[in-house]
């Protein structure tokens, strides 16, 4: 039975491990690889790195830790952050990624959702979908989620669950659906965005942004029908380690990949 | 030093099953024409994305007779994911003629409950393959597909090592000879697929 995933993200600046609020006052927690590879160790099903880079030279940078990660950490990778082109991909594919992750791109320019499927297969592209909640009865957004690109600061007036079913049909292979309400706040994932989404579409749901403890992964899971969840700080400020997400989400009886049947390599 | 070659037709990320070879003692080249393979002591056929495209690229690279006559001389041959399915005589996904290698076509994996199967899942063997050695019994993989090769016709049976389930049942790793096709990704599958590699390369070292 497919197992439900857990996934560290790693927001990357210029070669370095940062985390901010709303992207400013960037704490270095480390280099990208180490940690990268600590998770992998630790038992996370795949890896995100999410590149905030300001300047355009982090670009090589950024390349530089991917080739370096899949050197030391055999999980999936994906890279979100700055592809703006098919050729962007293709050089993030070689550097070692599995995935990349388009956001304000593909809301910008919807159809390199579609040349990147077509170059590279679905299962290689990700949309990051960052919605806000608005109003009941705001006129254009039935579904009373907004899409805000920009990490999270610019509303683009597109209904959140129309765009997920459209980003599917335009060749996402998966969806990775942040709260902007929720991200940071630890209050929990918003189910009803995610089960607004997962219910409509085929490709799996990441669920991003509130995860306070444990057991909100169960409840992303069951309420919001995700398929897998992605966490940044209460990973990295150790507030829990990947095993204890994932024996609370076994004791609530969901299936995850446990390291007790790992190989000795 | 096992040598293995790994043919690169553009499908994507190489360096992780490069990588995990040269974990597993082997010495790795990438070659992108059939006239640098040589004499490695195995040949690896990665790969993700779509059929026709990757078929194109394998025939402007002089690989497909190639590749051929290696299986039909039963050399030590990986092929992961794409590579595994080109093996088979066609594919569904955008009607292409693929190697013809093994009996039976790429199918879409009806019945499942979420397409692309991504993530990972337990891989169920059929018999003891010293591939699997030291791998236990529920171990997962990692998957990232929505085709699957199905074995159809003589000599069908014979090739499947292991199934897996989403919604239906699939193959997820086929055998025959010294032939190892495998769905699922062992370069991204931490420890287990780390020993599968380990296992792979002690076993191609040994032929």
């Amino acid at each position: 039975m497919l197992r439900r995933r857990v996934i560290p993200c790693l927001d990357v600046a210029n070669g370095r491990v940062v985390k901010g609020t709303n992207f400013v006052d960037l704490v270095d927690e480390g280099d990208p690889p180490e940690l990268a590879e600590r998770y992998a160790r630790e038992g996370a099903d795949e890896l995100v790195y999410l590149d905030i880079s300001a300047a355009p030279e982090g670009r090589g940078t950024l390349l530089d830790i991917v080739e370096r990660t899949a050197r030391r950490a055999f999980v999936p990778l994906t890279v979100g952050g700055g592809v703006r082109s098919v050729d962007d991909m293709r050089d993030v594919l070689r550097a070692g990624a599995d995935k990349v992750s388009l956001n304000t791109r593909a809301v910008a320019d919807p159809d390199l959702v579609t040349r990147c499927a077509a170059r590279f297969g679905s299962q290689a592209v990700v949309v990051a979908i960052d919605a806000r909640r608005v109003p009941d009865g705001t006129p254009g957004l039935p579904s009373g989620f907004e899409v805000v690109v920009k990490g999270g600061r610019e509303p683009v007036g597109l209904d959140a669950v129309a765009w997920a079913v459209r980003c599917v049909e335009l060749g996402a292979g998966e969806l990775l659906v942040t709260s902007i309400d929720r991200d940071g706040t630890k209050s929990g994932f918003d189910t009803v965005l995610l089960r607004a989404i997962s219910s409509l579409v085929p490709v799996p749901v990441i669920a991003s942004g509130g995860a306070a403890g444990p057991d909100d992964f169960v409840t992303a899971i069951r309420e919001g029908g995700a398929d897998a969840v992605l966490a940044a700080s209460i990973f990295h400020r150790s507030e829990y380690t990947i095993a204890q997400v994932k024996a609370v989400m076994a004791a609530a009886g969901l299936p995850v990949r446990t390291l007790d049947q790992e190989a000795s390599a | 030093m096992t040598e293995a070659v790994v043919v690169d037709y553009g499908a994507g990320n190489l360096v992780s099953i490069e990588q995990a070879l040269v974990a597993a003692g082997a010495s790795v080249r990438r070659v992108v024409t059939a006239a640098g393979i040589g004499e490695p002591d195995l040949l690896v056929v990665p790969g993700v994305g779509a059929a026709q495209p990757a078929m194109d690229r394998l025939r402007e690279g002089g690989f497909v007779d190639p590749i051929r006559a290696w299986v039909a001389a039963d050399r030590p041959f990986l092929g992961i994911c794409l590579g595994l399915q080109l093996l088979y005589e066609g594919s569904d996904e955008d009607g292409a003629t693929t190697l013809g290698i093994l009996p039976g076509r790429t199918i879409r994996l009806e019945g499942a409950p979420t397409l692309p199967h991504i993530g990972w899942n337990q891989v169920e063997r059929r018999y003891g393959h010293p591939v699997f050695e030291g791998v236990a019994p529920d171990a997962d993989f990692y998957f990232v597909h929505s085709y699957v090769g199905a074995p159809a016709g003589p000599g069908a049976d014979g090739v499947i090592l292991a199934e897996t389930e989403h919604g239906t049942r699939f193959v997820s790793a086929v055998a025959r000879g010294r032939l190892l096709g495998v769905q699922f990704h062992p370069e991204r599958s931490g420890a287990n697929g780390l020993r599968l590699v380990a296992n792979l390369v002690r076993l191609a070292g040994a032929a």
